[in-house]
């Protein structure tokens, strides 16, 4: 890195210039921790979905069956499966609001606030 | 499980009166105009400089936003297309509704925040943020006005056959009126009437969709299940079932990741982030627009299942009155289906209702042509005209005078093709949409922001191989190598190409990155962070 400017820990309390902030181990913590998160809620949404799409795809007789024993049942699985693929899709948006709203802001304000005023 | 009784209320037949100007939808419709353009008019005191013509001030609120997002997104081709294609095909349907809602957490994962903390007005200002402005610029506004170009004219190619079945208009007529509406809205409100205007169509549609369903339901006893027994009764138990639109593995996943990541690339939707002041704010937007939009697919396969039992009328066939039930009715007015919804409203809510309707899917059209041709005209206007020919460097007066003119000259090409492709099969120009979208936009933009050795050259590589390879497969697949150029057979064999072309893109732009090394462009990924992240310094 071309800034040689020594390194100050979170703890000291002290101002910081805008690359002593960004060479910080609690910013460098907060980008990882962003990144997990967003890749980890990414990958709960491609298994749902691919996952749905790909058993229409291979097994149309399992999507195929009633949901119910009944005689005169009609409703097949897939259409509650579908169903679930869009609310599992808005929960985990509405999963990720709720960290980043309680977790991720908090932080940033905190981070925000070491930064030297110029 | 109760026995069903056959619906008493679709025993009767109607004679619709679809395709000629009723008293109710001529008022609604001139109601919605002068609703909208009052917003245009109040919208156009607040618009001055380019800020607020492109971004409306930055002062639209994330519930605001998240209804324009929805707005943005649920056009004609979702509302009438899916319950059309529930009617007709059942099942299948339903699988390209999910396919349609699952862009936006993935929106929300990966690029809302950054985009909304290193842009201004377009994407291309978070593609060329540390890279050299004038070739990324220029190859991203390419990539964008190509996707908003192929939307447009569905969009509009649409919109025309759609009012000439509503109101009996000349498709050339519609064309003109969609466009200078369309028009009145951006020119004078720019971003801040076009966002009140997808708000109140936003709003509109999803109360009639929600009434429409509710009538539907009540027909039986609001009970879907009673539902799904009178349809497995009339179409069989395969319209229950997924049929012939996913065939193989591969073209499932393929068209999912063109669904999914188009979201991603589609210009007008990413602009839509710099009208809220914060990134805290587009995120919060985000959900609303999820959840709007999840409400909205979940229920509208209850609009199209229903009118494939319910519909009963009486039409004039071959110069004789003929009785027509069901499917065979959807299609006596539409062949692609796209009157169901219409014609049920018609039926249970009678025709005030049915112009209600008719109103509601042209303010939908106006909205997304609106929200278009702002999105076109800003990758003109601010990353060629500004940052390119004027270095950087242009007065406020200039810009919004460019933006203006920008507009003018997009909206008048709108309505040009539009009459140019008139009686066109346009699915394949959403599918192009969607496919450049994933394949061009949205790889650059993801590198740009994640990783730290994206070069100029990468970016550029990467726009360009993603838009010539997927837009080259679609030409040489089925839908318009042998359906448009009538050749035998098809070269490339799938009909969607997003699994090879955002493969192509990503490979072209990392081995393009690694070539040509840019150690300012890495220093700058450094020095970006606390923008990227924290928001200092962000617009």
């Amino acid at each position: 890195m071309s800034n040689a400017a020594p390194k100050l820990h979170s703890m000291d309390g002290g101002a910081k210039s805008a690359r002593e902030l960004m060479d910080s181990p609690d910013f460098k913590a907060l980008v990882k921790k962003r990144w997990t998160v967003s890749f980890s809620l990414l990958t709960a949404l491609f298994v749902s979905y691919y996952g749905y799409i790909l058993l229409l795809g291979t097994n149309k007789e399992w999507v195929s069956q009633k949901v119910s024993d009944a005689p005169d049942a009609v409703t097949t699985v897939a259409i509650p499966l579908g169903i679930a693929v869009i609310l599992v899709a808005w929960v985990l948006t509405a999963l990720y609001v709720v960290w980043a709203n309680k977790s991720y802001d908090p932080e940033v304000q905190r981070l925000k606030g070491q930064l030297k005023q110029h | 499980m109760p026995p069903t009784t056959a619906p008493a209320a679709a025993a009767e037949a109607m004679t619709s009166s679809l395709g000629s100007p009723t008293v109710p939808s001529v008022a609604f419709f001139f109601l919605i105009v002068l609703i909208t353009l009052a917003i245009t008019y109040w919208a156009a005191r607040k618009t001055k400089t380019s800020s607020e013509y492109y971004a409306a001030g930055r002062s639209v609120s994330a519930l605001q936003n998240g209804f324009a997002l929805a707005g943005d997104y649920m056009s004609a081709a979702s509302f009438l297309g899916i319950s059309g294609m529930v009617a007709l095909k059942g099942y299948d349907g339903m699988i390209y509704a999910t396919g349609w809602l699952v862009g936006w957490p993935a929106l929300m994962f990966l690029v809302a925040e950054p985009l909304r903390n290193l842009g201004k007005f377009t994407f291309a200002d978070v593609v060329a943020f540390r890279l050299q402005q004038k070739p990324v610029r220029i190859a991203a506004a390419i990539g964008g006005i190509t996707t908003v170009l192929f939307y447009t004219i569905a969009q509009m190619v649409g919109s025309g056959s759609l009012i000439q079945l509503m109101f009996g208009l000349k498709y050339e007529y519609a064309e003109i009126i969609v466009g200078v509406v369309m028009l009145a809205y951006v020119l004078f409100g720019g971003m801040l009437a076009t966002t009140w205007v997808q708000i109140i169509k936003a709003v509109l549609l999803l109360i009639g969709v929600s009434f429409l369903t509710v009538l539907t339901l009540s027909k039986f006893g609001f009970n879907p299940v009673n539902l799904y027994t009178e349809v497995v009764k009339q179409h069989g138990p395969a319209a229950l079932q997924p049929g012939g639109l996913i065939t193989s593995p591969l073209e499932a996943v393929s068209l999912g990741l063109a669904l999914m990541f188009g979201l991603l690339g589609l210009p007008h939707i990413l602009m839509r982030f710099y009208t809220v002041p914060d990134a805290k704010a587009a995120r919060v937007s985000v959900l609303y627009a999820t959840g709007l939009i999840g409400y909205f697919y979940v229920i509208i396969p209850i609009v199209g299942f229903g009118a494939s039992v319910l519909l009963r009328a009486n039409v004039v066939k071959d110069g004789a009155t003929t009785a027509l039930a069901g499917r065979g009715l959807i299609t006596f007015f539409d062949k692609g289906g796209n009157m169901a919804a219409p014609l049920l409203g018609e039926l249970l809510g009678g025709q005030a209702f049915l112009g209600f309707i008719a109103a509601v899917a042209f303010a939908t059209i106006l909205a997304v042509v609106a929200g278009l041709t702002l999105a076109g005209a800003s990758a003109y206007s601010h990353d060629i005209y500004v940052s390119v020919i004027k270095n950087g460097r242009a007065s406020e007066e200039e810009q919004v005078k460019a933006a203006k003119i920008a507009t003018l000259v997009f909206g008048a090409v709108a309505v040009l093709l539009g009459i140019a492709f008139k009686g066109q099969n346009v699915a394949f120009m959403v599918g192009l949409a969607f496919a450049i979208a994933a394949s061009a936009n949205f790889p650059a933009l993801l590198m740009s922001v994640l990783w730290k050795r994206f070069t100029t050259w990468g970016a550029v590589w990467s726009i360009v191989i993603g838009a010539v390879s997927s837009a080259g497969m679609i030409i040489l697949s089925k839908t318009v190598w042998v359906e448009i150029f009538g050749f035998e057979h098809a070269i490339f064999p799938m009909k969607n190409p997003a699994v090879f072309s955002m493969a192509a893109s990503f490979a072209a732009g990392i081995v393009a990155s690694l070539l040509t090394a840019e150690p300012e462009a890495q220093e700058k990924f450094e020095d970006e962070k606390l923008r990227t992240y924290l928001g200092v310094g962000a617009e």
